[in-house]
């Protein structure tokens, strides 16, 4: 079997020869034209007058438009629709895009914006939490309340309270290729789209919608895309769109690539929170009671916003068994980029709030915080302390039937704001222990274990000993350890997205081809359900063809994202394979005297009772028996439902865990760190790939510390991006990552029914980063007895200013 | 006209404009797509291309690299990585067999970094890599590549780019001028006061792919080679202004080694090997990072003009901001160092420790003599609107006793020197008090105290 091989990326050689093909490597003919934005100075106001005059006139350009030049103006939103192509008066956020240029090269077009006459008249933007809140700008009608019990109460009894505020910033992706689309103009009015998107059928519905096509006369291809992080799940819209527009107005294909700077100043970001945070607990750090209110800043249109900051909620616990417990969240309106989908999608802000509490609540106490971390632990799964599993025979198997109307719902966003949510009958049972603020039961839970194994094999308690010990005898430097845990909720907390299709065929020379509704963004999806097809039919991974992802093969996809890719799309790929298989085991059964069901697939050969044949001569005996070797799959992941509003159900199918113990060294002087050792034990369940699972941790631990300590988004006053390109905005480079670097997979089988019982690897690990920032919080209160009160991103700048804080004290 | 050789092959291009950068030319014009644009201003790496000449191989930036200054050099994109039948060169392999692509858009300029490295014997590979970025495997497993194929051969096809490569003499097309020597130059520039001379592209490169500046005429200085290189004296250590940064570094690891270390955080590799000295200081900026050191040296600029020649003290060259002290016409021709004991400390402050641009660089040249301050150079970049020294910390601290009070008096004048502004890289108060603890920092160094971060092992 391919599944559980250590196999390379599929795309590896041509990865290092150059040859991979992104959406800007695609040839065009010569008469292509090449878009660029012209884009607003200013945060808010109003568009006086826009003179393009000089933009037409200047050399190579083909075209400029306005919204009344275009005399159409689509929707680019995934969700509220108040995201116009190009701005219709008002201004929302410096950046925004005013005008389409098309030229004959990229430079072209890029040159003549510059030469636009803008007229604009600003107002006062709002770009802050405070300025937000003062002026109720929001979505939604008001602040969402997800909880459980009177935490008030609780609070007021509590033996030990503590209160703070936390500012934790956003996060550019930085995918190194940035947003890119081509469109090529077909006969009848068709046409065909390459995209760098992580949501092809959301491209194709919004291109549809665009030019009042029904999605069939759309077709949206993509092969990879150089990085995601979530930055293209709605991201690609604009792009997409506009070159369907002029291709489908000039008859010629149409390209567009941001500029990296452009890229920074239209596209959204991770979104940034302020969590102000209430607890109460008792001597030994048991928390008994926890009040956030999360404030989270959403830019200017609302995008994924409300689905983001759910899931902010839902990962306040984080790993953690909160007795009463309130969450407020409030969905903030601004006039910057609006924020959108990256990597944890809310999950981090949320996790990171209740793990600066517990590191809050040790300092308070004097105790290490691994052990008031792990008091506060959800039971183990098997531990009869909490009940037993009781939950499973929560009915799970349906989303219910969708509003009617395709043209404005858009119905596989997870924005999507249609009626699609399934209401509960009953409220759920509280297990204390065991129940979420969200009355989900956590049954599969593994951190008690996972952390004994990693606080060992790191030797987390004699270095802990280590540490104090050498900060004794240094002045300048010290260090700090921290070790933290990860429980990340699986599924797309819209459930209807729970559903993936695949299209495998068998050619009658045995190659197969496979596809399926996931992109590749380099997590390795396509190989590890390549690994699932060939495991099927027992061959060897190059019999397999992975191909583009593409609208015209599997329809109506989700977003590869909310880490479902494997698990959706390797259960699509498994069903289809078994159809075919079955066919094929009907047919030739019967043939050699056997029953279908002692046909096996394996080695590279069918073997049926005595006989052996090669899955080639197989297929081709199939072929001449004329059975269909195509089929199509289908998966939904069971036992979902969730209310979104009330905030109770189960969202998730199960949940993935790490433990991530980080040592870092700090001077005291400046606030300059680095990350010495990083020791991690991650949870895959039985990894489909471990080299490529692997990889995904590695990688997201990195970008999880980046985002918590060098990676700083700087808007001015004017609300003016100024962190724009790499020279301003530093993700890690090659030395930032740990020197001793151990990672290791808990290699235990989900206890779900996924695809070969592996679990998503996706988003889980980027908030094992958390670790660095509160081991930075550990030597920051080597300093002196005051709490750190570290705010994210951890800068030198702001670490110099909380050892002053801890000194202050 | 230029003439190089790219993956083996020589190529002639004509017809374009001085300012066509390599990037654009290669996958416009060639077809070779492999070469990828991250970010267009020599940040990512996503573009490195290797260009070899008769000193050796170095990656280079190709988003920032214009096509005159290759005349005569040879040039390997990723596509010419592998041998033409297709044997993949050792750190592709590796790459492969270690995983280290995922989605793969950065690898290419990750390969050629690597195999510029492989091809130099270099291992190094924080340094040698800094310069390229990669947002998805946390880099641990590129540097397992590299490792792994850093005891390969270096292929044939790669070593044979050096003796393909010419010294490329005086050339010139239509707006542009490639002088074979510093006396060619000042004729040419005297003739043309208004012309853009550019030595690496480091920075005029992003006039160009950002500010779409008109440069006017242009002038490509890497011909005239007598602008470059390093001569040390009993007196003096002189610089040629042309000299890449890249060498500086390997000179002042010798007289200078803390220089060496902020210099081995200027830019990245990449950036190194094409920037250089003269253009560093001729710039202007406030936040270069040899300036602020050189100046705490007590280093000499040397300005020439046609024939005419004069030198000034460097901190009187920075006029204001965006101001210095040279007539149209003119240009840096050297820097000279005068020698001297090593007493140097210099740090720089940033919020990634590679490949990011200074919040404040401090150079501190202090002597102490039988417990006393005997003499004392202080400078800062980032502090101010132009590389600035502190003269009223300096008179605090002459002839005073090497002290905590001395020095908590010091810290107090860092004040009155400077008035730093708050921008995306650190606010004013942070700069400041960075700056007064830089100083600290000396006396901490001086006192035996653990200083560097870099210095404590796991």
């Amino acid at each position: 079997m391919t599944v559980r091989a250590p196999l390379p990326h599929d795309a590896a050689r041509l990865h290092v020869t150059g040859q991979a093909r992104y959406v800007d490597d695609i040839p065009t003919p010569a008469n292509a034209v090449h878009l660029a934005f012209g884009l607003s100075e200013i945060a808010a106001g109003r568009l006086v007058s826009l003179d393009l005059s000089k933009v037409r006139a200047a050399p190579g350009v083909i075209g400029a438009w306005a919204p009344a030049d275009l005399g159409t103006n689509p929707d680019c939103s995934p969700s509220l629709h108040d995201e116009p192509l190009l701005s219709d008066g008002t201004i929302h956020y410096l950046g925004q895009p005013l005008f389409l240029v098309a030229a004959e090269t990229h430079q072209a077009a890029r040159r003549a914006v510059r030469l636009a006459t803008v007229e604009t008249e600003a107002t006062t933007p709002i770009l802050t939490v405070d300025a937000a809140m003062a002026a109720n700008s929001r979505f939604e009608e008001g602040p969402r309340i997800y909880g459980r019990g009177d935490p008030d109460k609780a609070l007021a009894n509590a033996p030990f309270r503590i209160t703070g505020s936390f500012e934790i910033g956003g996060q550019e992706h930085f995918y190194l290729e940035s947003q890119a689309a081509l469109v090529f103009p077909m006969e009848g009015g068709d046409l065909l789209v390459h995209s760098s998107t992580q949501h092809p059928s959301e491209i194709q519905h919004k291109v549809a919608h665009a030019l009042h096509l029904p999605m069939h006369a759309v077709r949206v291809e993509t092969r990879r895309m150089g990085g995601g992080f979530g930055g293209k799940e709605s991201q690609g819209n604009h792009l997409a769109i506009a070159c369907a527009l002029v291709a489908t107005r000039t008859g010629r294909p149409a390209r567009m690539r941001y500029d990296r700077d452009d890229d920074m100043t239209i596209t959204g970001k991770r979104h940034d929170f302020r969590i102000d945070y209430r607890a109460g607990f008792d001597a030994e750090g048991r928390l008994l009671a926890v009040d956030f209110v999360q404030y989270c800043r959403g830019g200017w249109s609302q995008d994924l916003t409300l689905p983001v900051a759910d899931r902010a909620m839902l990962h306040a616990d984080n790993a953690y068994w909160l007795p009463d417990v309130r969450i407020v969240s409030h969905r903030l309106k601004t006039n910057t980029q609006s924020a959108t989908a990256f990597r944890g999608f809310g999950g981090p802000q949320g996790m990171v709030g209740i793990e600066r509490v517990l590191d809050h609540v040790a300092h308070h106490l004097g105790l290490d915080p691994l052990e008031v971390r792990v008091r506060n632990y959800y039971a183990a799964a098997g531990d009869p302390a909490g009940h037993g599993a009781a939950g499973d025979e929560r009915p799970g198997d349906g989303a219910p039937p969708l509003s009617p109307g395709w043209s404005e719902d858009d119905a596989t966003s997870r924005g999507s704001v249609g009626e699609v949510e399934a209401p509960l009958a009953a409220s759920p049972e509280q297990v204390p222990h065991r129940t979420t603020p969200y009355g989900q039961l956590v049954e599969d839970f593994v951190l008690h274990d996972m952390t004994a194994k990693l606080a060992a094999s790191c030797d987390y308690a004699a270095r802990r000993d280590a540490v104090a010990t050498w900060n004794d005898s240094h002045p300048v430097l010290k260090r700090g350890i921290a070790l933290t845990p990860v429980k990340f909720g699986i599924s797309f907390t819209l459930t209807h997205l729970n559903q993936a299709g695949a299209l495998v065929h068998v050619y009658n020379d045995g190659s197969i081809a496979m596809n399926h509704g996931g992109t590749e963004m380099g997590q390795g999806l396509f190989l590890k359900v390549a690994q699932v097809a060939a495991s099927r039919f027992g061959v060897d991974i190059g019999t397999v063809k992975i191909t583009a992802t593409d609208t015209a093969k599997v329809p109506n996809t989700s977003a590869t994202a909310a880490s479902s890719g494997s698990d959706l799309n390797g259960m699509a790929v498994r069903a289809a394979c078994d159809t075919i298989r079955d066919r094929m085991a009907a047919y030739l059964a019967p043939l050699h005297q056997a029953d279908p069901s002692e046909v096996a697939f394996d080695g590279g050969e069918v073997i049926i009772g005595a006989t052996r044949m090669s899955f080639a001569e197989a297929a081709q005996r199939c072929y001449m028996g004329r059975v269909s070797l195509s089929a199509t799959g289908f998966y939904k992941t069971p036992k979902l439902s969730w209310d979104r509003i009330r905030g109770e159900g189960r969202p998730f199918f199960y949940f993935a865990y790490g433990v991530a113990c980080t040592e870092v060294v700090l001077d005291t002087l400046t606030g300059e760190n680095r990350i010495l050792r990083t020791d991690i034990l991650h949870d895959s369940g039985a990894s489909l790939n471990p080299a490529i699972d692997i990889g995904q941790i590695e990688g997201g631990f990195v970008q999880g510390a980046g985002w918590l300590t060098m990676e700083e988004l700087v808007w001015d006053d004017k609300g003016r991006l100024r962190t724009h390109a790499p020279s301003t905005y530093k993700i890690p480079a090659c030395s930032d990552r740990p020197e001793i670097f151990n990672v290791a997979l808990y290699d235990v089988p989900n206890r779900e029914e996924t695809i070969y019982r592996s679990k998503a690897v996706g988003e889980p690990p980027f908030m094992l980063g958390i670790s660095a920032l509160m081991a930075l919080s550990d030597a920051v209160a080597a300093c002196g007895p005051g709490y750190p009160a570290l705010d994210a991103p951890a800068t030198p700048e702001r670490l110099l200013a909380a050892i002053k804080r801890a000194r202050a004290a | 006209m230029v003439e190089f050789i790219l993956n083996g092959e020589a190529v002639r291009v004509e017809g374009e404009p001085p300012t066509r950068t390599l990037l654009d030319w290669l996958r416009e014009r060639r077809g070779l797509t492999g070469t990828k644009e991250g970010c267009n201003e020599g940040d990512c790496g996503a573009c490195t291309v290797m260009v070899t000449d008769t000193a050796g191989h170095r990656a280079l930036n190709a988003c920032i690299l214009f096509l005159p200054q290759l005349e005569g050099k040879a040039v390997r994109t990723v596509e010419g990585i592998a041998a033409p039948d297709g044997t993949l060169h050792p750190v592709q392999s590796a790459m492969i067999d270690l995983h280290g692509s995922q989605c793969g858009f950065c690898t290419p300029g990750f390969v050629v970094s690597m195999a510029t490295a492989h091809a130099n014997g270099a291992r190094d590979f924080n340094d040698q890599l800094a310069g390229n970025l990669c947002r998805c495997t946390g880099y641990a497993p590129i540097v397992r590549a590299a490792e792994a194929a850093a005891n390969e051969p270096v292929p044939g096809w790669i070593a044979a780019d050096r003796a393909a490569a010419t010294a490329g003499g005086t050339t010139a097309g239509e707006g542009w001028f490639r002088p074979g020597s510093a006396d060619e130059l000042a004729a040419w520039y005297l003739e043309n006061p208004e012309a853009t001379l550019v030595a690496g592209a480091t920075d005029v490169g992003l006039w160009v792919t950002k500010a779409f500046r008109a440069l006017g005429p242009v002038a490509f200085l890497n011909g005239a080679t007598d602008l470059a290189g390093i001569t040390v004296t009993d007196d003096e250590i002189r610089v040629g202004a042309t000299t890449t940064v890249t060498d500086f570094l390997t000179a002042m690891s010798e007289h200078h080694p803390s220089f060496a270390e902020v210099i081995r955080r200027y830019g990245s590799t990449q950036v190194r090997n094409a920037a250089t000295v003269g253009g560093n200081i001729a710039n202007g900026s406030p936040i270069g990072d040899s300036p602020p050191v050189l100046i705490a040296l007590g280093a000499t600029l040397h300005l020439r003009k046609g024939d005419a020649r004069r030198s000034l003290p460097l901190e009187a060259f920075f006029l204001a901001y965006g101001t210095q002290d040279r007539a149209p016409g003119e240009f840096v021709e050297a820097i000279t160092i005068p020698r001297q004991p090593d007493n140097l400390r210099c740090y720089k402050i940033s919020k990634r420790f590679e490949q990011d641009i200074s919040a404040l660089c401090g150079a501190f040249n202090i002597r102490v003599e039988h417990g006393a301050v005997a003499s004392a150079r202080i400078a800062f970049g980032g502090m101010a609107a132009t590389p600035k020294r502190a003269t009223a910390t300096e008179a605090a601290l002459i002839g005073q006793p090497w002290t905590e009070t001395t020095v908590a008096n010091a810290r107090a004048a860092l004040a009155q020197d400077y008035a730093p502004i708050s921008d995306m890289r650190a606010s004013a108060a942070y700069r400041l008090e960075a700056a007064q603890n830089l100083l600290s920092r000396v006396w901490f160094d001086s006192h035996g105290a653990d200083v560097s971060t870099l210095e404590v092992m796991p």
